[in-house]
């Protein structure tokens, strides 16, 4: 028997359909342990499609751009939706950006960003595995070493 | 190709085009004594360095230019806890252009996203050395006639060795065969393999004596002291290759030696009088190339 473990957002942000594994990252890089807002965190609920998934709601808080890009990074699988009204606004497909800027942190100990007060950048070399280039000091590296800020 | 105002931080801003373009225009170039004059260049080198700072100081004056700036950053406003932009913003109101060595990777990038005027890399951490890496392109393509279809062995510090990196990412684009020569201890990172243009194979091994006699050339670098936080491990790996003369029986007669300079004990004083020495000529290319270059992103030469 399915029973209503969540109860419905009026006005906020849905994040359904992320993998298990990364419900509590998405959690972390939204900064939702500092939050004020009402915040419901599912994890390992029962999934037709995916057979285990996360959910995030967030009440009165709409993701920007950048928020969305963090989660693109870490949980690309997710669907991320605005409600207004109790009604679903607006559904936001996540897409891993070609450029980042300021999102994450560069795995290079001597990379000047890491010195200096400048704002990270990476050029997405490849979605699929995720490789990212560090601008500044020409690093390559891949999904497991992402440190987003 | 215009090149007038252009920073040059990275082999990877070049195309191939734009390469073979700055090495035609390098040997071809005709030397005048004011095409600079009046102009100032600031040298601002956080890491010591001889060859690169005195070429380009050489190349300035050969030009009619001047050149400021520091090769000790324990004198400077550095010491006094100064942030590389601050610097970089107060310096570039009293030059045309700045050149600037710096331990730290990226810091090169940093300068020349700051800086309004042109910026070029004279080494960033163990990253990039494009005026040397176009010197050494110079230099290969003079002496053989071609930049591919050769067999070019790079031996030593691979891990840390900046002029590696970025000679190997760019004679990778022109169609050669790499063979990467060290100890497993010193090895080329995976993150500058996976950069190489995929149109160059690659073959890695630990024994020079095996391969030497398959080589056109062999890029020698020194093991550097200053990247090793253990001097045990600095003294152990620094022995490891050694060139003499007994060596090269086994390379072809035509094969040349390049290395970057300073060198310690990798390359032994008895081959610099033989035919496969090219590291002599390839310092003082520096300074063809280095002249060339400044007369085209300062000067507005084309």
């Amino acid at each position: 028997m399915k029973e209503l473990k969540i109860a419905r957002l009026k006005e906020g942000t849905v994040i359904d359909h992320i993998k298990s594994e990364n419900t509590f990252r998405v959690a972390r890089i939204l900064g939702l342990e500092n939050s004020s807002s009402m915040v419901t965190i599912g994890a390992n609920l029962d999934s037709t499609k995916m057979g285990r998934k996360g959910l995030i709601k967030i009440e009165n808080k709409f993701l920007n751009e950048k928020e969305a890009n963090k989660i693109a990074l870490v949980a690309p699988e997710a669907n991320l939706c605005i409600i207004r009204n109790s009604q679903v606004e607006k559904k936001i497909r996540l897409e891993v950006p070609d450029e980042l800027r300021g999102l994450a942190r560069c795995i290079n100990t001597n990379c000047v960003t890491n010195h200096e007060k400048a704002e990270t950048r990476f050029i997405v070399e490849s979605k699929e595995p995720l490789k990212l280039r560090c601008h500044y000091c020409e690093r390559i590296f891949g999904k497991g070493d992402l440190e987003i800020l | 190709m215009q090149f007038r105002g252009r920073d040059i931080i990275s082999m990877r801003d070049f195309s191939k085009a734009e390469i073979e373009y700055l090495l035609d225009f390098s040997l071809n170039f005709k030397e005048s004594d004011h095409a600079l004059k009046g102009k100032v260049l600031s040298t601002l080198f956080f890491e010591p360095s001889t060859r690169t700072r005195l070429s380009f100081e050489s190349a300035m004056a050969s030009l009619g230019g001047s050149c400021i700036g520091f090769s000790d950053p324990s004198v400077s406003s550095i010491k006094k806890g100064e942030s590389l932009s601050d610097t970089i913003k107060t310096v570039e109101g009293y030059c045309n252009a700045i050149i600037i060595r710096h331990p730290l990777e990226g810091s090169a990038r940093l300068a020349a996203d700051i800086a309004s005027i042109p910026v070029i890399n004279a080494g960033d951490g163990s990253n990039q050395h494009p005026t040397q890496t176009l010197t050494d392109l110079y230099t290969i393509r003079k002496s053989k006639g071609k930049l591919s279809g050769l067999r070019i062995g790079f031996l030593g510090d691979l891990k840390y060795g900046r002029t590696v990196h970025s000679l190997s990412l760019a004679l990778s684009s022109f169609s050669n065969k790499l063979f990467f020569i060290s100890s497993s201890a010193l090895s080329m990172p995976d993150s500058y393999l996976e950069s190489l243009d995929r149109s160059s194979p690659t073959e890695h091994t630990d024994r020079l004596d095996e391969i030497i006699g398959e080589l056109d050339i062999l890029y020698v670098t020194r093991i550097q002291q200053e990247r090793f936080t253990d001097p045990l491990e600095y003294k152990k790996l620094k022995n490891t290759y050694h060139i003499n003369l007994d060596m090269l029986k086994r390379a072809k007669p035509e094969m040349k030696i390049m290395h970057p300079l300073p060198r310690v004990d990798e390359i032994d004083t008895s081959v610099d009088a033989t035919e496969n020495s090219l590291y002599f000529q390839q310092a003082s290319n520096g300074v063809t190339v280095r002249k060339a270059l400044l007369a085209l992103i300062i000067g507005g030469a084309k």
